[in-house]
Parts: structure tokens; sequence; C-alpha cells
């Protein structure tokens, strides 16, 4: 099956629920795009943009009837993929019991191009080694992706520079891209989940010129990029331990952990236990932490990285080139969120130009 | 990530705030190991923390020396025989006891770091002829926190060179006083036929690995065991990031020439 057009979105979110999946799709919510459950299209966000810049994030009315004419959100697929928190076990005596793994259908609507690199990224991380995850195995493999075509980035995107965008080219179970006039969607299928989906919805074939609409969106798009880095060179610009840089980038640097929770890669985890005094059980769960906080390194009652400098450094540096000593691959993919919800608006494009 | 539930079988004092736990599964068998792999150990509803194997007790379970420094070390230290705590692993790379083969020996100890020491020194013991001398030094803040003094004892009955110092004597010490690499002087080895293992805090490992080094010591021949926070030991928490490395799987134990470089580099 080629590349077919749909009408409306109205029929697929009603067949993905039928087929027993939570449609988690975009909405506005709190001044911003958030992810969160939709039962119809009605909820999604129609004729409102985004302007992205560093430190700065405001929705802005188009009175068009686009539904997709934004960029990355503060939510991304990690919130799906790894959970914020979760328990892991409770033991109850002289009992331990693995925790019940819950890995609800989840059907996400509007990921990215560059979202979906994060995905991948994060299947290298959590099931590309020695000891894969099996709970991260079940939720991935009950999540279903229907990713957007990016057609207006945002102030602080760069996915052309990591390659990973804008268009969708892999890990997709559907692709849309959104044409004006009329409104429609050019329907791309990534797989035979997808395709299944697609055969039960009412759809006419392509023509040539969607086809070549489409095109052109992406080709616009990438175009448009707000930001730009220069890949070549990077580990080797990187392992300039004591420039300078890091001491100014530093002194602005609030170490607030803001780019670490809106990043889609990052992974960093910490455990928590605790005791029920009601029944005895102790528990222990497993949560989002950050390498911008002090007792992330802490050993013999120090941290290791004690100052901020050396904290910025150790994740622009993780991000940009140990990342590929381990895994093989960038921990960036551009999506330029770490940029916007910086409260200082500390730019790692801008960063890593300035490094020597 | 869940833990596997071991029994305390003993529980032996070392010193002021230092415990050797010997530990065995409730059901099942224990897992071989090797010297200097960890277990991740777990005192329940208290925490989870990473903790050398110290040998392998006379009934086939894992011997665990533990320092009460915070919560969870001294939950651990303060189990009874018969009450149980969750062990996850042996994890990370070991010492490389086969490349001493045909050398002179040296093991380098500051404080704890003879803990995760003490299995290579039973391998080497144990197969005495297949080595060069073999000496052991070990440091410690003072005579009260010495760990295993008998054993180091019973070690130079054996044939190892063992070499004890303090940092702050009591009036019943006589011997040398100050930090671990002074007590290179004192030892017998041909530098460029050696082998080194060394553990303890950073500033020993460095100082003492630079000594080794200036002395002759390749570099590619000195061993250090890395501490770094873990939580889970299966390079999935970002925790023990170290450079381009996870100390859990990539270490704890490093070459000098691997780690050095790494090691001159402040708060990475
Ligand atoms: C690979 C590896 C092997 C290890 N092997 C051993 C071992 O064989 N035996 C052992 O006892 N420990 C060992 N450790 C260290 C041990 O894991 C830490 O001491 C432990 O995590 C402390 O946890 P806690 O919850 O008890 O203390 P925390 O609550 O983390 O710390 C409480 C306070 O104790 C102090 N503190 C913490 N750790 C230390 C320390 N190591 N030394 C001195 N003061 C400290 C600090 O002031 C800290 O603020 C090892 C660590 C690693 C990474
Ligand atoms: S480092 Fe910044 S731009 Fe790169 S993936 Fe993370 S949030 Fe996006
Ligand atoms: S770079 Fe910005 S968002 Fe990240 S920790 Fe520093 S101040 Fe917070
Ligand atoms: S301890 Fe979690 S990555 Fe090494």
């Amino acid at each position: 099956m080629d590349a077919v057009v749909i009408e409306s979105l109205e029929p697929l979110i009603a067949e993905l629920r039928s087929r027993g999946f939570a449609v988690v799709g975009p909405v506005v919510r709190d001044g911003a795009i958030r992810f969160e459950e939709i039962a119809s299209a009605g909820r999604l966000p129609r004729g409102v943009t985004d302007d992205q810049d560093p430190g700065r994030y405001r929705l802005r009315e188009t009175g068009d009837e686009m539904i997709f004419s934004f960029a990355a959100s503060p939510d991304s697929a990690k919130r799906y993929t790894q959970p914020p928190r979760q328990v892991l076990f409770r033991m109850r005596g002289e009992r331990i019991e693995e925790a019940e793994e819950e890995a609800p259908r989840i059907a996400l609507l509007g990921v990215r191009a560059c979202d979906l690199a994060a995905i991948g990224v994060q299947d290298r991380v959590f099931l590309g080694g020695r000891h894969p995850d099996p709970a991260y195995r079940l939720r991935r493999e009950a999540l279903l992706l229907i990713a957007v075509n990016c057609a207006v980035p945002g102030g602080t995107c760069f996915c052309v520079s990591m390659g990973t965008g804008p268009r969708v080219t892999a890990g997709h179970d559907l692709a849309l891209t959104e044409l004006a006039a009329p409104h429609r969607f050019l329907v791309e299928i990534g797989s035979e989940r997808g395709e299944e989906i697609v055969r039960a919805l009412p759809y006419a074939p392509a023509p040539a010129r969607d086809l070549a609409d489409a095109e052109e969106v992406s080709r616009t798009a990438a175009g448009r990029m707000g930001r730009h880095v220069e890949t070549e060179g990077i580990q080797e610009r990187l392992s300039a331990h004591d420039s300078p840089r890091w001491q100014q980038v530093g002194a602005r640097c609030l170490t607030c952990a803001n780019c670490t929770m809106v990043c889609p890669t990052c992974f960093c985890t910490t455990v928590e236990d605790s005791t029920s005094l009601a029944d005895g059980t102790a528990e222990r769960a497993e949560r989002w932490d950050s390498c911008f906080t002090l007792g992330f390194s802490e050993v013999n009652g120090t941290p290791v990285r004690s100052s901020n400098p050396g904290r910025y450094r150790q994740w622009l540096t993780h991000k940009f080139s140990t990342w590929i000593d381990q895994f093989g691959m960038s921990g960036c993919v551009g999506c330029g969120r770490c940029i916007t919800w910086c409260p200082v608006g500390i730019d790692v494009t801008e960063e890593l130009a300035n490094l020597p | 990530m869940t833990p596997v539930l071991y029994r305390v079988r003993s529980r032996r004092p070392d010193r002021v705030d230092t415990v050797t736990l010997t530990l065995e599964p409730v059901r099942g068998d224990c897992p071989p190991f090797l010297p200097g792999q960890f277990t991740m150990l777990y005192a329940p509803g208290v925490g989870e923390i990473p903790v050398s194997i110290s040998g392998r007790s006379r009934s086939g379970g894992y011997a665990q020396t533990i320092r009460a420094v915070g919560a969870v070390s001294a939950a651990l230290c303060g189990k009874r025989p018969g009450e149980v705590v969750g062990v996850r692993g042996p994890y990370g790379h070991g010492w490389g006891v086969p490349a001493a083969a045909g050398l002179d020996v040296v093991v380098a100890a500051g404080g704890l770091g003879i803990a995760p020491l003490r299995p290579v020194v039973r391998a080497l013991l144990a197969a005495r002829d297949r080595y060069g001398r073999i000496s052991v030094i070990a440091g410690a803040r003072s005579p009260a926190t010495l760990v295993y003094p008998r054993e180091l004892a019973r070690w130079a009955r054996q044939g190892a060179d063992v070499q004890v110092i303090v940092d702050h004597p009591d009036h019943a010490w006589h011997g040398p006083v100050g930090l671990v690499t002074r007590l290179i002087d004192r030892i017998v080895f041909e530098p460029r036929r050696t082998h080194a293992f060394v553990c303890g805090p950073e500033a020993m490992m460095r100082a003492t690995a630079e000594e080794l080094v200036r002395r002759g010591v390749a570099p590619g021949r000195v061993e250090l065991s890395l501490e770094r926070n873990m939580k889970c030991a299966v390079v999935r928490c970002g925790h023990c990031q170290f450079g381009p490395l996870f100390v859990c799987e990539d270490g704890p134990v490093l070459r000098y020439d691997q780690a050095g470089p790494m090691l001159a580099v402040a708060e990475l």
C-alpha cells in the first residue's frame, strides 16, 4: 500500500480507540502544547502556533484551520517510554514481588521526526546493551507511533544539523503530512500495524500532486531551522576540558535540571526506597534524575562534580561526545527543547560554536 | 533490577565501624565471582549500595566487608545472622589476576580498599610459585581502623611481604607513619617485571600509581578500582559516568594507562 489521503483525523482516532489504544495527542494546556489522552480530534490545537527562543515559549493564534503548526513541546515521548516514576518491586516479609508490569497500549499522535530519533536513541540505551530492560521493551512494544512531518520548525530547532529531521523516515507506524486548501492529510505507511489501521479508514489513494505538496512541506521546513550545529569534529572540540567557556556558561547555569527534564533522550534515573507503616512492606521505585543535581555524583560524602561548570560540562559533553563513545550515536536529536526551557536561555548550539 | 534474597550466615565486626558479613542465597546457588567484582546490597526498605566481594566463605557464600558511613551501610552492618538482605550481581570487571603470572606483584590498599583486594591476595597465595615477589602494602587511618589484621599476618606467613602504615598512630604503634606511598621504599620489586593492584581513596590511588610508574612499572600493568555513585549497576541509571565509561560495567577496575588521563581532569 502506498501513501493515501484522509480528510479528517476523527475516523483515525475512533479506529485506534476501538482497537484498545489510548490516543495521546497534543492539546493546549497551561499556555503550552502538552500531550494527554484525547477522545476526539476536537481537542487538537487548531489554529495555534508557538514562538520558541532561548528561555522563551509563547503560543500564538494563527486563525487558520491547521492543527500541527507548532514544533517540539515540553512533553516528549519519554514520558511514555520511560515514565517519570515507576515501582520496581515490593518486599513483604521474606518475599520479593516484582511490580506488575503495566504496558498500556498507547497511540502517540503528533510525534515529530526528532522525537522518533530520540526513541531510537532510547532503544539503543535500554535494549541495545548487555542488560536489556524488559519493562522498557514491554512499554515500547505497546506504543503505536503516528508521526507528523514538521511544517513550522521552532526558533530553537536544529534537527537538520543532527540528521534527524524534519522529514520522518523511520521508526513510525504512520506518518502524516498536513496539507491546506482543502485541509487534508497525506498518510505514509511505516509498518504492517499502520497499514492495517489505514485499511479500516475512509481514504483515497494519494495523487501525485499531494505527494509533491508533502515533499514541499518538508523542504520548506528544512530551510527554516532556527539553529545550526557543526557536528564535524565535535568530539575533539568537546575534549577541551579546561576551556574558559565552561566557567562562563557555569556562571549563568542555575543547575535547575530543566534542560534534562525536557530532553527526550536524557535517561538518568535514581531509586527511592520506602516502607509502609500500615503493612510493613518495603517498596523500591525508580524516578527521573539529573546530572545537574549535587547528589547525583556523590561518593564519600562529596560530589565528584560539585561546581556548576563541572556539571554543565558533564551534560554537554555527554550529549554530544561521550554518548557517541558509549552508544555509537549522538545523544542529541536537535529538538531544541533544552534551549527553549532553560530559564536563563543557555543555548547548546551557541556553547558548542564557542568551544575552541 | 530485582534483588535475590540472601540470608546472613555470620557477622564478624572487624573494627570500630566495619563488619564482615557472609551471605548465602535463601534458595539456589551462589553465582561465581571474580576478584574485584561487587554486588548491589539491599537493606530492605532502607536502600541499596555497591559493595565489593571480599571473599568466598567456607560454606560457599559471599563475604562482604562493610563500613558504616551512612543510612544503608549502617543498616547492613547491623544485620544479624538469620536476617535477610537483597543481592544483585556480581557486577563489573574484576582485577586482571592472570596478567600477573610470572611477575613480581604489588598489592597496595588504602583503608577499606583492602576488601576488594583480599580475593586477589588469596588467589596469588593459593598459587604462590606462579608469581615472583608478592608485596602487600596497606594503609589505615589509625591502628584501630586497620581491617583484617590477623589475615595480614597470615599472608606474611604464607610468603607475602606485608607492610602496614597508619596516618595517626596510637601509643602502642611502633610501625611506620604516613601515606601508603612511603611503603614503596620498603618493598622489593623489579619495576619492569611488576604488575600492581591498587585500591583506596582516589588521591591515594593516583599517588601510588604515579610513584610506581615513576619507578618504571608500565602504566598498563597498574590496575585501579574506582568508586563512583551507583544506582543500577547495569548501565541504565547514568550515575557512574566517568568520561566515556560507565564504571559499573567498564570498571570498577581500570588500567592506569586508561584511567590516569581522565583522573587528572577535575570533576570528570
Ligand atoms: C564498586 C564499589 C565497591 C565498593 N565496595 C565497598 C566495600 O567493599 N565496602 C564498603 O563499606 N563500601 C564499599 N563501597 C562504598 C559504598 O558503596 C558507600 O560507602 C555507600 O554507598 C555509602 O552508602 P550509605 O547509604 O551508607 O551512605 P550515604 O547515605 O550515601 O552517605 C552518608 C554519608 O556517609 C559518608 N560516606 C558515604 N560513603 C562513604 C565512604 N565510602 N567512605 C566514607 N564516608 C562515606 C558521607 O559523609 C555521606 O554523606 C563501594 C563502592 C563502589 C562504587
Ligand atoms: S540536548 Fe537539547 S536539543 Fe538535544 S535532544 Fe536534548 S533537549 Fe533536544
Ligand atoms: S542549562 Fe539552563 S535548564 Fe539546564 S540546568 Fe542550567 S539553567 Fe537549568
Ligand atoms: S550504576 Fe547505573 S549506569 Fe552505572
